[in-house]
């Protein structure tokens, strides 16, 4: 992947200086000049630790001043989700606090849009954009793997060797959502739609990555997880439903019909025993987790107000 | 060493309100006789009965009025 193209002044200076080898300009959160410069330049910065661009030295990852900068963005975006996203605490037990948190939720609904009325061309828009996350599902939650005890981390990797395909690469799902892409006319190739992704698309990536990369947010992390789950198994059947009704090819549909399947089983994973056992072992990250959880379903819900709106639904 | 925690991992767990989670490799025959072989490392097996990819859960208890979900 080559880097994208800037959105304003901090995402300019940080592509200035990952394509030129320079040091990166002097540069803040708060010189963003909007939510699209400032989720750009931190999703660029992110993807170092992932697969990297092939117009910037690998050792760039570690470059300690676009790390001061990377810090910068991640803090300004960190205290904006703190204060926005207040869960209320329900009860002692955390997978029914989750569930309950998941339930309550009555933001827009992308996938109730796409079963009954959205036209081809907008769920094409839709998929590209959820491209930018599917062709790296999961990995994200990865990083947290080395940061947990035994409890947590057995139960973690239960989940996610079924989302990397019990061994089987063909069923892995990042694969199965790049056949689906080609199989649909659009392009499979890892970050080809950064360009299109709205600043709410950009967030969602980054908020997982933060929480992935930081220790001290795993339970964020494992949190959000759990509410990623708890609402995808009953929206993938809409999405299903939705891509049959515009003849969106099979390898697409099929996509959407295993995390029908897969997501009732990791909903239930996530919520209870990979949580469970984080907080059995973590009592005090009980907090992060439903924050982590109400992160999730707030900026699902950012996005789908945004692309609804556009498309004046 | 000693002292360190056995962990419990039942291979049955059945999920308040939810479904009946099953590890390991299983075939599970319907009430019509036909028989569907489990997939994955830990399979949901539906138990309110209302699921539309049966035997296996979908979701569809979390829409249902709590007096129809399972226990």
């Amino acid at each position: 992947m080559l880097t994208p193209s800037p959105r304003g002044d901090v995402s300019a200076a940080v592509l200035e200086a990952l394509r030129t080898g320079a040091a990166p300009a002097a540069i803040r959160a708060s010189d963003a000049s909007g939510e699209d410069d400032l989720h750009l330049a931190l999703w660029v910065l992110f993807e170092l630790s992932y697969r990297g661009f092939e117009d910037v030295d690998e050792r760039r990852e570690w470059d300690p001043d676009l790390i001061a900068v990377r810090r910068s963005l991640e803090d300004a975006f960190e205290a904006e989700l703190r204060d926005r996203c207040t869960p209320t605490p329900v009860g002692d037990d955390v997978a029914t606090a989750i569930f309950a948190m998941c339930e309550a939720d009555d933001g827009p609904s992308l996938a109730t849009y796409v079963h009954r009325h959205a036209t081809h061309e907008q769920v094409e828009q839709l998929l590209a954009i959820r491209s930018v996350y599917h062709l790296k599902e999961q990995d994200p939650t990865a990083w947290v793997v080395p940061r947990l005890g035994a409890g947590p981390k057995a139960a973690l990797l239960e989940l996610q060797f079924d989302e990397y395909g019990n061994g089987d690469p063909n069923r892995l799902h990042h694969h199965l959502f790049a056949k689906g892409m080609e199989a649909a006319g659009l392009d499979p190739k890892y970050g080809a739609y950064v360009d299109q992704a709205p600043a709410e698309a950009l967030a969602q990536n980054n908020v997982m990555s933060m929480f992935g990369l930081q220790r001290r947010l795993r339970g964020a992390a494992l949190g959000h997880l759990a509410a990623f789950e708890a609402t995808s198994s009953l929206p993938s059947r809409r999405m299903a439903q939705g891509l049959e009704r515009l003849d969106f090819p099979p390898e697409m549909v099929g996509y959407y019909t295993e995390h029908v399947e897969a997501d009732a089983v990791h909903e239930q994973l996530a919520a209870r025993t990979i949580c469970g056992a984080l907080l059995d072992d973590d009592p005090h990250l009980r907090e992060d987790v439903l924050l982590g959880a109400s992160v999730c379903l707030d900026l699902e819900n950012r996005l789908a107000g945004r692309l609804l709106e556009e498309w004046a639904a | 060493m000693s002292g360190q925690e056995v962990f419990d991992h039942p291979d049955v767990v059945l999920c308040p309100g939810g479904p009946m989670l099953l590890r390991g490799d299983h075939v599970i025959e319907g009430p019509d006789g036909t028989r569907h072989a489990t997939t994955r490392p830990v399979s949901a097996v539906c138990r309110c009965d209302k699921s539309a990819v049966l035997p296996w859960c979908d979701g569809t208890h979390k829409v249902l009025p709590e007096k129809l979900r399972p226990s």
